[in-house]
């Protein structure tokens, strides 16, 4: 009795929150192995075990799931290289150089932060459609045009992450560095890079989930089937809003496969994470 | 040297890029933006060449990108708030003028009588007339007539046939006869010239639309009813008695749009409900999910809980998985009929989770404490163990309990960390797009509303619908709504921001 009033009831509490968090992931788990494509069909949680809808979607006939694959990886892929880029670029002027507007700028990069591109949608929108009739490369429904519009967040949350990294790194060998007649770019490349690769990968796996998941702006930037990102196809599928009827098997399946990379790479990368997360606050 | 080399590639890319800009914007005639680009491209080059302001070397592709997509976007926004832009209000005057010229196209009364054979050849079907004075003339809908000297011509000197093209035959004409009808094929290459039609597949007439435009006096003049519809400064052509000729252009027309999200708001319940419902969500998706995480935090904050590791693995699982999924299949797990909570765990009830207006907010509060709490979760442990451990040793040793030492020494310090992170996550949340959307696209709708907002919309949402969702855009309102959201979200923050630095003065 003493045990369960004073830890006892946490084990329930955790057991409770564990049902609550697992049962949706379950769910599309079983829904996925069902070889059912409606929703009643997965209510008895892995009664059959069929591999039928993960073959549906690798054929491709009914949704060319590998292309927005594909496509989801290209400007997932791209935007992320060129955010942390960016980022790791500004993040060395913040931190190793003192000048002016140096704390206005860090701050208005915050401020910035509080207007999520959604806010802007209509005129990213009408500006894509514009350029679009110039230069069509990087117009509506491409990826090009996509990928300009996630860069434009390059300078965000993540430069703050890595600032503060780069802060971290004792400026003595930069000064040791400086001796041996390395420029400011070459302490940059051989110096600050290697000491704070840990934390750089970190804010590429963050940025990268962050762009695979995305839906609002990908939703309205593309439009063609073939030109999707997995997020914005397997929302058509599980919503029906591409005139398709909706078909939750295939949803299912694709959100598994989606899902998994996503979370192995957050689980290796948990510990930096979390510690990335909790210094940008906890000082 | 490699250096040197890659430093004069670096320059040669970004030189190449710009010529190709600003070709292609001067060609477009938009001069300004090729002007605009220059510059920053002189301006660029001139900070790469020299060993000056080194700092702004590596700020300037982020504050470039930053700019374009994001202030120069904003900005934007804020001007669209100001215009009609939206479906029929989308292009130039001129595009209007050139789309007016080729609707309401009617048989010009005098017409001259065009000797018709269909053709059919490798792009389609094309007209070969023969004209009064007895002319071959040959076009189709995309091209213009032009002169067929190498018709061949029956005996009555009609054009038809063309060496590399097919006449269609009368019943193949018959079987095709929708299709011939509606073809258009205008004379000349201006529009307004008019176009030839026919209505018996033997003979085309010239058709023209009864609305033209006078550049003296910058309006569209109908000749069959004389009516003259003058540019009305708000984007179209209208008549005395007020009737407009669709398409107008994209115009300014000031603070329309504001003041008709004004009227809505006076007028119409659900919008008014949209702005509350934005608020309160905001508050309390925020308040529940730190207040929860919060409390999961002191429960597992005991060292003396085994296993204290996986838990955290498993609890902060909602945090690593792709938001639009997890909305998705809570979408599935709620549906009311076939859905996993209604049919198994509620044993077959048909609960309208998401169609009830008051349990689709209340789904869709749950929905977002699911998606929230993790993140509160792993914030507030990380700030209870930064927490000195003296510090709370000497609370206990004065004698604090448990309670006391929470609420005057964990909590207070707790709300120091967390304090901008609230703010943020605010900020975050009243514009919580994905997660209204996906799940119930904002609904339920009540079957009176005009603009279509429903019970769960946010402002963000309704934004989303009036511009890409409702069969008529209006990008001017949307935007409208969104520099609203914008000053909103702005105000609110700079408030509280001052607020928490306050707060932080104290301890």
């Amino acid at each position: 009795m003493r045990w369960f009033l004073q830890t006892g009831w946490r084990h329930l509490i955790a057991w409770v929150m564990i049902v609550v968090v697992l049962l949706p992931i379950a769910w599309i788990l079983s829904a996925s192995l069902s070889a059912n494509g409606t929703l009643t069909g997965s209510n008895e949680l892995f009664r059959s075990i069929s591999l039928e809808n993960y073959a549906d979607l690798f054929a491709g006939e009914r949704i060319p799931f590998l292309r927005w694959m594909g496509n989801t990886l290209l400007v997932s892929g791209v935007s992320t290289i060129g955010t942390v880029a960016v980022s790791c670029l500004a993040a060395y002027a913040f931190a190793r150089f003192r000048f002016r507007g140096r704390r206005e700028g860090l701050a208005a990069i915050l401020l910035i932060q509080l207007f999520p591109a959604v806010l802007g949608l209509v005129a990213l929108f009408l500006l894509l459609d514009w350029i679009g009739d110039i230069f069509p490369a990087i117009g509506l429904d491409t990826h090009a045009g996509l990928i300009l519009v996630y860069l434009g967040g390059s300078l965000g949350v993540m430069t703050w992450l890595i600032t503060g990294n780069f802060n971290a790194i004792p400026r003595e060998l930069d000064e040791a560095a400086r001796i041996d007649g390395a420029g400011h770019f070459r302490i940059f490349i051989s110096v600050i890079l290697p000491l704070a690769a840990p934390m750089i990968i970190v804010v590429a796996v963050l940025t990268f989930m962050l762009s695979v998941g995305e839906y609002a702006i990908g939703s309205v930037v593309l439009n063609d089937r073939d030109m999707l990102t997995a997020a914005v196809g397997l929302t058509d599928v599980a919503t029906g809003t591409d005139g398709r009827n909706t078909n939750w098997g295939l949803f299912a399946a694709g959100a598994c496969i989606l899902a998994t990379p996503v979370l192995v790479v957050f689980f290796a990368a948990q510990r930096w994470i979390v510690g990335g997360l909790t210094s940008g606050s906890v000082k | 040297m490699l250096q040197l080399l890659l430093k004069l590639l670096g320059f040669a890319v970004l030189n190449a890029i710009s010529v190709l800009l600003v070709m292609g914007f001067y060609g477009a005639g938009v001069w300004p933006v090729a002007l605009l680009v220059v510059i920053v491209t002189l301006g660029l080059d001139l900070l790469y060449l020299g060993p000056w302001a080194v700092p702004l070397k590596y700020l300037a592709p982020g504050i470039l990108l930053l700019l374009t997509f994001q202030v120069f976007v904003i900005l934007y926004s804020g001007f669209t708030a100001f215009t009609n832009a939206g479906q029929g209000h989308l292009g130039t005057k001129q595009d209007a003028i050139a789309a007016i010229a080729l609707s309401g196209r009617e048989r010009v009364p005098d017409s001259p009588k065009y000797l018709l054979a269909i053709l059919e050849g490798p792009t389609g079907l094309s007209f070969l007339v023969t004209d009064p004075d007895g002319a071959a003339l040959v076009g189709d809908p995309a091209t213009p007539l032009a002169p067929a000297p190498d018709a061949e011509r029956n005996d009555a000197g009609k054009a038809v046939g063309l060496p590399g093209a097919e006449a269609l035959t009368f019943q193949q004409i018959l079987g095709r006869q929708d299709e011939i009808l509606g073809m258009e094929v205008p004379i000349a290459a201006d529009p307004a010239d008019g176009v030839l039609r026919t209505q018996d597949g033997q003979t085309a007439f010239v058709f023209r639309s009864v609305r033209a435009y006078d550049p003296a006096l910058d309006a569209v003049v109908d000749s069959s009813t004389g009516v003259v519809y003058r540019d009305n400064g708000r984007g179209n052509f209208a008549a005395p008695d007020g009737t407009q000729i669709d398409p107008g252009w994209r115009a300014v027309v000031g603070l329309d749009n504001f003041a008709r999200m004004v009227r809505e708001v006076r007028e119409s319940e659900q919008f008014l409900g949209v702005f509350l419902w934005t608020f309160v969500f905001a508050i309390l998706s925020v308040a529940m999910g730190f207040g929860f995480g919060t409390f999961l935090a002191l429960v597992f904050n005991d060292p003396r809980i085994r296993g204290r590791r996986i838990y955290r693995m498993i609890l902060i699982l909602p945090y690593a998985f792709p938001v639009f999924l997890s909305v998705l299949i809570w979408g599935g797990l709620l549906n009311p009929e076939f859905g996993f909570i209604n049919e198994v765990l509620l044993g077959g009830a048909k609960i309208p989770w998401l169609q009830d207006p008051w349990l689709a907010r209340f789904s869709v509060l749950m929905v977002s404490l699911w998606l929230e709490f993790p993140y509160w979760f792993l914030i507030a442990t990380g700030a209870l163990q930064s927490i000195p451990r003296d510090l709370e040793e000497a609370a206990t040793i004065d004698g604090a309990g448990r309670r006391r030492l929470f609420r005057h020494v964990r909590l207070p310090l707790l709300l120091v960390t967390v304090a901008p992170l609230l703010v943020s996550a605010f900020a975050f949340a009243f514009n919580n797009f994905n997660l209204v959307w996906l799940l119930t696209r904002g609904g339920p709708i009540a079957l009176d509303s005009e603009i279509d907002a429903g019970a769960t919309d946010l402002l963000i949402t309704l934004t989303y619908k009036l511009a890409f969702d409702n069969s008529v855009q209006d990008y001017g309102l949307a935007s409208a709504i969104s520099a609203t959201i914008f000053m909103i979200v702005a105000a609110i923050s700079i408030l509280s921001f001052r607020r928490t630095r306050r707060y932080e003065e104290v301890f």
